[in-house]
């Protein structure tokens, strides 16, 4: 088999990169990491790029006309937050690339999302169980950016948070209408949470990354932001009469570019017209 | 004719006081809390800041255009546009004036934003009142409505639903 493109053109999984690692989060295979601060705003941005845009499939297929206009309206949230932080990592990586060439003109590899945002939406269970995983961490860590000593990031994380927490309480609640409906509601929206528990434990990983932007003042506690989001999905859950599944070993890779494969047929959909037509305006 | 090339804050704010909001013209840019700064450079340039509603809301493309072409009208030699994010933009810099105009198109004004705690699941909000016949008997149909600032009721007294400008 042929090897990928991609790989040959972005110097992707490149076997050398492994000795060069210095610290092994992601696995044997190393990419290359550019600089922290750029690393730190793309993971930021990626993550909520890649939600929205999977929300944004539900656009017109919502089971019903309130949760339509709701998942819209949350899509157009998150990539409206991606944009701000992907604009500021081109501003700071200085090679006058802006929001929409990092959005449509990077390939997989150089995407830094966690998993999770990136997986299928599935059924709308397993849409809510997602949003619900991923808003309660993301507004726990954007509580914490919003006073952190970066001024810009701390901004567009100020700003994030207000939405987030409107989301949070939207996803939450479905998960409790779900969790605690029918017995078919509930044995599926338990099935979604046992499928996607094992993407959770990236979201609190620590590298090197987050090491060098402690030292920029953009200091987020790992260990308490974690305790804090058990707090939060045990309490929801327990209100939801669903269980919590046990901490399995998790899936990662995401943060230094390695992915899952549905990250291709993702990014060929977001991507396709920006590439067709490059430089269009309308 | 000569043209009026001097632009004070007063003045700025007056024509920019014209401009609509596009999605809910009742009320202006300047009403809504956008526009947060205006001043006039040496060189002539009109120099505004505006505070972005929501990070997605596609219509802050079309009011800075608005903007533009309101100064343009009015004679001012060269524009800039700036954005500040921080503080965050909140519907409590929305005055009285402003609400009662929203009350009248009927949309429900927003009440004082919530800073509080992290989980909202037991919701203590007391119920929105009707922009139409005043009732407090309402339900809350949706928390997202047609455009990212508004979320949708129904009047259970006049059977009306309307639009409620969240309170952000």
């Amino acid at each position: 088999m042929a090897k990928p493109r991609e790989q040959e053109e972005e110097g992707g999984i490149a076997a050398g990169e492994a000795e060069k690692g210095t610290v092994n989060v992601a696995g044997p295979r190393q990419l290359p990491l550019g600089e922290p601060i750029v690393e730190y705003l793309l993971r930021l941005g990626d993550d909520r790029l890649l939600l929205g845009h999977r929300m944004s499939e539900w656009t017109g297929h919502g089971p019903i006309l309130e949760e339509d206009i709701a998942t819209a309206n949350i899509a157009l949230d998150l990539i409206g937050q991606a944009a701000q932080f992907l604009r500021l990592a081109g501003e700071l990586e200085g090679q006058g690339r802006d929001e929409d060439a990092l959005a449509y003109w990077r390939d997989g590899t150089k995407f830094r999302n966690c998993l999770l945002v990136e997986l299928p939406k599935g059924d709308f269970g397993d849409t809510m169980v997602r949003q619900f995983l991923f808003d309660a961490y993301s507004v726990l860590l954007l509580e914490a950016l919003a006073t952190s000593g970066h001024e810009g990031l701390a901004a567009i994380a100020a700003k994030a948070l207000k939405e987030d927490k409107y989301h949070l309480r939207h996803s939450s609640e479905w998960v409790v209408r779900l969790g605690d409906g029918t017995d078919e509601s509930h044995a599926r929206v338990q099935a979604s949470l046992d499928r996607l528990w094992r993407y959770t434990g990236e979201l609190f990983l620590r590298d090197e990354v987050d090491e060098a932007v402690a030292a920029l003042g953009v200091a987020v506690d790992h260990g308490a932001l974690k305790s804090r989001w058990d707090a939060l999905v045990d309490d929801v859950l327990k209100r939801a009469t669903l269980t919590r599944p046990a901490d399995l070993p998790w899936q990662q890779g995401g943060r230094r570019g390695r992915h899952t494969e549905h990250i291709g047929h993702l990014l060929a959909t977001m991507q396709s017209v920006a590439r067709a037509h490059p430089g269009a305006t309308w | 004719m000569t043209t009026d090339t001097t632009f004070s804050r007063e003045r700025i704010f007056e024509i920019l006081s014209e401009v609509p909001d596009p999605e809910v013209p009742v009320i202006s840019v300047v009403e809504l809390g956008i526009v947060r700064d205006a001043s006039q450079r040496a060189d002539g340039t009109v120099e505004i800041t505006i505070t972005p509603t929501y990070s997605g809301c596609p219509a802050m493309f079309e009011i800075e255009r608005d903007i533009r072409t309101a100064l343009e009208q009015a004679g001012a030699p060269a524009i800039e546009v700036k954005t500040k994010l921080s503080p965050a933009w909140t519907t409590d810099w929305i005055p009285e004036e402003a609400r009662e105009k929203l009350r009248r198109y009927g949309i429900a004004p927003p009440g004082k934003a919530d800073t509080g705690g992290l989980v909202t699941l037991v919701r203590a909000k007391p119920p929105v009142q009707c922009p139409w016949c005043g009732s407090t008997n309402t339900t809350l149909k949706s928390e997202f409505g047609s455009t990212a600032c508004k979320a949708i009721h129904v009047c259970n007294t006049c059977r009306q639903p309307f639009d409620e400008f969240k309170a952000f």
